[in-house]
C-alpha cells in the first residue's frame, strides 16, 4: 500500500517538476525572444519591469507581461460562436503541453534502492505519441479560425492547417531514417542507443548518422511551429490569422502555444539528433575518455551532468530557432507550399532510401 | 537545383550576420557586466530618463522672453511674431509704455505651446531680439492643454 502511494507521489513530483519546468522556460522565452531579438538588433531590450526597484535585466518582464494578459478584457465578439470560441485556445494549449510526458530530462536517477526514471512516462511509442500530439494542436487553430465566425481568421485557420498538414509529412518521414538506425520509438532507448560510440570516438548521434534526416526535421519543424519564416497562419504584420478574435489570456494561450512550440521542438531535436541526455564519453560511473584515462564520478553528479547537458542543448536549440525567427523574411504561400512538397518530402525519401542502402551493406 | 543551392548559401550568410551581431554585442555586454570599460558598447540605445542626448546648439527648444537690465520685458508688443507665426499659437497685448524711448510694452505675452510647430519663425522675425528658442528644455508635456499655456510671468522665468 505504501509502496503504491510512493509510487503516485513520484509520479506526481516528476508532472509537477516537469510542467513547472516547461511553463517557466515559456515565460522566459518570450522574455529571451526580446532581449535576444534587442542584442541582434544591437538594442537593449525590455528592461524597465522591476519590484521594488530591484531590476535584473528585465527578468520580471515575463509576469509583468502576463499580470497585464490576465487582467486585460476577455473580449468574446457577439458573433462568434461562443463555446468553440472558448475552448479552441485550450485544445491549442493543452495538446503541446502533454506532449512533456514522453520526453527523457535523464538517465535513472537511484535514491537508496529505489530507481526513478527521469521521464514522466517511459512510453514505447513515445516519438508517435508526440508527433500525434502535435498534430492534433492543428485543431485549435482550425476552430479558432472557425469560430470566431470572420472570413479572415477563417483563411488564417485553413492556410494553418494547409502548411502544418503539408509540413507533417515531411516531418513524419524524416524521422524514419532515424527510427531505422535506432530501431526503436521509445525515447529512453533512442537516447540510450546514442551513448554508444562510433569509430571507437564518435559519440552515435542522430546529427552524425542522420545529417540529411536532421535538416529536413529542422525545416519541418520550424513550419509547425508557426513562426516568423512560415508563419502564414498568423501572419501578426499584415495578413490576418487565424487569432485576431481573441484578447487577453486566450490569446496569451495561443502565444505560450508557439513558445511552448518551440522548447517540444527543441527537446525533440535534442533526443533524437543530439543524444538528448548523453554527454559524450560519459557512462554511468564517470567518464571514459577514448584517448584512455577515466575521471569516476558519483552517482549523483554524473546525472546532473546529464539533465544540465540536456538543458543546454535545449537552450541552445530554443536560442537558435529565435535567431532563425529574427533572421529571415516570411515565405510566400506557394513557396511555403513548395518547399514542403516539392523539396522536403523528395528529400525525406531520398534520406530513407539511401539509409537503407548503407544499412544493407 | 543550382538556383536553389543558391538561395541556400544566402540563407546561411543571413544567419551568419545576426549571429556575428549577436556575439559581438553580447560580448561588449559581458565586458560591460564584468566592469571593463570599452569604448565601442553592446548597443546603440541611449537609455533616455537616466541618459540624455546633448541637444544641438540650433534646436529650437522651449521660448523664453528676454529681458531689459531693469527686467522688464525687451518686447515692444511690435505683434511682427504673430502676425508671422503659422499656427497661430501667439497672443500680445500690447500697452503704452511711460519710457517715449520704448512706447509699447507687452501687458499679455501668451504662447499656446499645444498649437507651437516650433518652426522658429518669431525668433526670426522679433526685431528686438525679445524672444529665443535656446533654453535647451524639451521637457514640458503636462496633462492638461491648460497646462500648455505658457504666460509673460513663465516665459520669463
Amino acid at each position: 500500500m505504501t509502496e503504491t502511494l510512493t509510487e503516485m507521489l513520484i509520479i506526481f513530483i516528476k508532472i509537477v517538476c516537469a510542467l513547472v519546468w516547461f511553463l517557466l522556460l515559456t515565460l522566459y522565452l518570450t522574455w529571451l525572444e526580446r532581449k535576444e531579438s534587442a542584442v541582434i538588433q544591437d538594442r537593449i531590450g525590455a528592461n524597465r519591469a522591476q519590484i521594488f526597484g530591484i531590476r535584473i535585466i528585465g527578468l520580471f518582464q515575463p509576469f509583468a507581461d502576463a499580470l497585464k494578459m490576465i487582467f486585460k478584457e476577455d473580449f468574446v465578439p457577439s458573433f462568434s460562436r461562443k463555446f468553440l470560441h472558448t475552448i479552441a485556445p485550450f485544445i491549442s494549449f493543452f495538446f503541446v503541453a502533454i506532449t512533456i510526458a514522453a520526453i527523457p530530462f535523464g538517465d535513472i536517477l537511484r535514491i537508496g534502492k529505489r530507481t526513478i526514471n527521469l521521464q514522466i512516462l517511459d512510453f514505447n511509442v513515445g516519438l508517435l505519441f508526440i508527433l500525434a500530439m502535435l498534430s492534433l494542436g492543428i485543431y485549435g487553430i482550425i476552430i479558432s479560425g472557425w469560430a470566431s465566425n470572420n472570413r479572415y481568421t477563417l483563411t488564417g485557420g485553413l492556410r494553418g492547417a494547409a502548411q502544418v498538414i503539408s509540413y507533417e509529412v515531411a516531418l513524419g518521414l524524416s524521422l524514419i531514417g532515424l527510427i531505422m538506425v535506432y530501431p526503436s520509438l521509445r525515447l529512453s532507448s533512442i537516447v540510450l542507443y546514442q551513448g554508444e560510440l562510433l569509430f571507437g570516438f564518435l559519440p552515435k548521434w542522430g546529427i552524425f548518422l542522420q545529417p540529411l534526416g536532421f535538416v529536413i526535421f529542422l525545416f519541418a519543424a520550424l513550419a509547425e511551429t508557426k513562426r516568423v519564416p512560415f508563419d502564414l497562419p498568423e501572419g501578426e504584420s499584415e495578413i490576418i490569422g487565424f487569432f485576431t478574435e481573441y484578447s487577453g489570456l486566450k490569446w496569451g494561450l495561443f502565444m505560450m502555444t508557439d513558445f511552448m512550440e518551440i522548447i517540444i521542438i527543441s527537446t525533440l531535436l535534442t533526443t533524437l539528433f543530439f543524444g538528448g541526455w548523453q554527454v559524450p564519453w560519459l557512462a554511468s560511473d564517470g567518464f571514459h575518455f577514448p584517448w584512455g584515462g577515466e575521471v569516476l564520478l558519483p552517482h549523483l553528479v554524473v546525472v546532473l551532468f546529464q539533465v544540465a547537458a540536456f538543458n543546454i542543448k535545449v537552450f541552445f536549440f530554443c536560442w537558435l530557432q529565435i535567431l532563425i525567427r529574427w533572421t529571415y523574411p516570411r515565405f510566400r504561400y506557394d513557396q511555403v507550399m513548395d518547399l514542403g512538397w516539392k523539396l522536403l518530402v523528395p528529400l525525406s525519401l531520398v534520406n530513407i532510401i539511401g539509409t537503407g542502402i548503407i544499412m544493407t551493406i | 537545383m543550382i538556383k536553389a543551392l543558391g538561395y541556400f548559401i544566402e540563407i546561411i550568410r543571413g544567419s551568419v550576420i545576426t549571429t556575428r551581431h549577436f556575439v559581438v554585442n553580447m560580448f561588449f555586454h559581458i565586458l560591460k557586466v564584468l566592469g571593463i570599460k570599452t569604448k565601442r558598447k553592446g548597443a546603440v540605445t541611449i537609455q533616455y530618463p537616466e541618459q540624455k542626448k546633448d541637444i544641438a546648439s540650433r534646436h529650437r527648444s522651449l521660448h523664453r522672453l528676454m529681458t531689459r537690465e531693469d527686467g522688464k520685458p525687451r518686447c515692444v508688443a511690435c505683434m511682427l511674431c504673430a502676425t508671422v507665426c503659422p499656427s497661430e499659437c501667439i497672443y500680445v497685448e500690447a500697452a503704452e509704455d511711460p519710457d517715449p524711448e520704448i512706447q509699447k510694452y507687452p501687458a499679455k505675452f501668451i504662447i499656446d505651446l499645444g498649437r507651437c510647430c516650433f518652426c522658429g519663425f518669431c525668433v526670426e522675425a522679433c526685431p528686438e531680439d525679445a524672444i529665443r528658442m535656446d533654453t535647451g528644455n524639451v521637457e514640458f508635456a503636462q496633462y492638461s492643454q491648460q497646462d500648455l499655456i505658457y504666460d509673460l510671468d513663465k516665459l520669463i522665468g
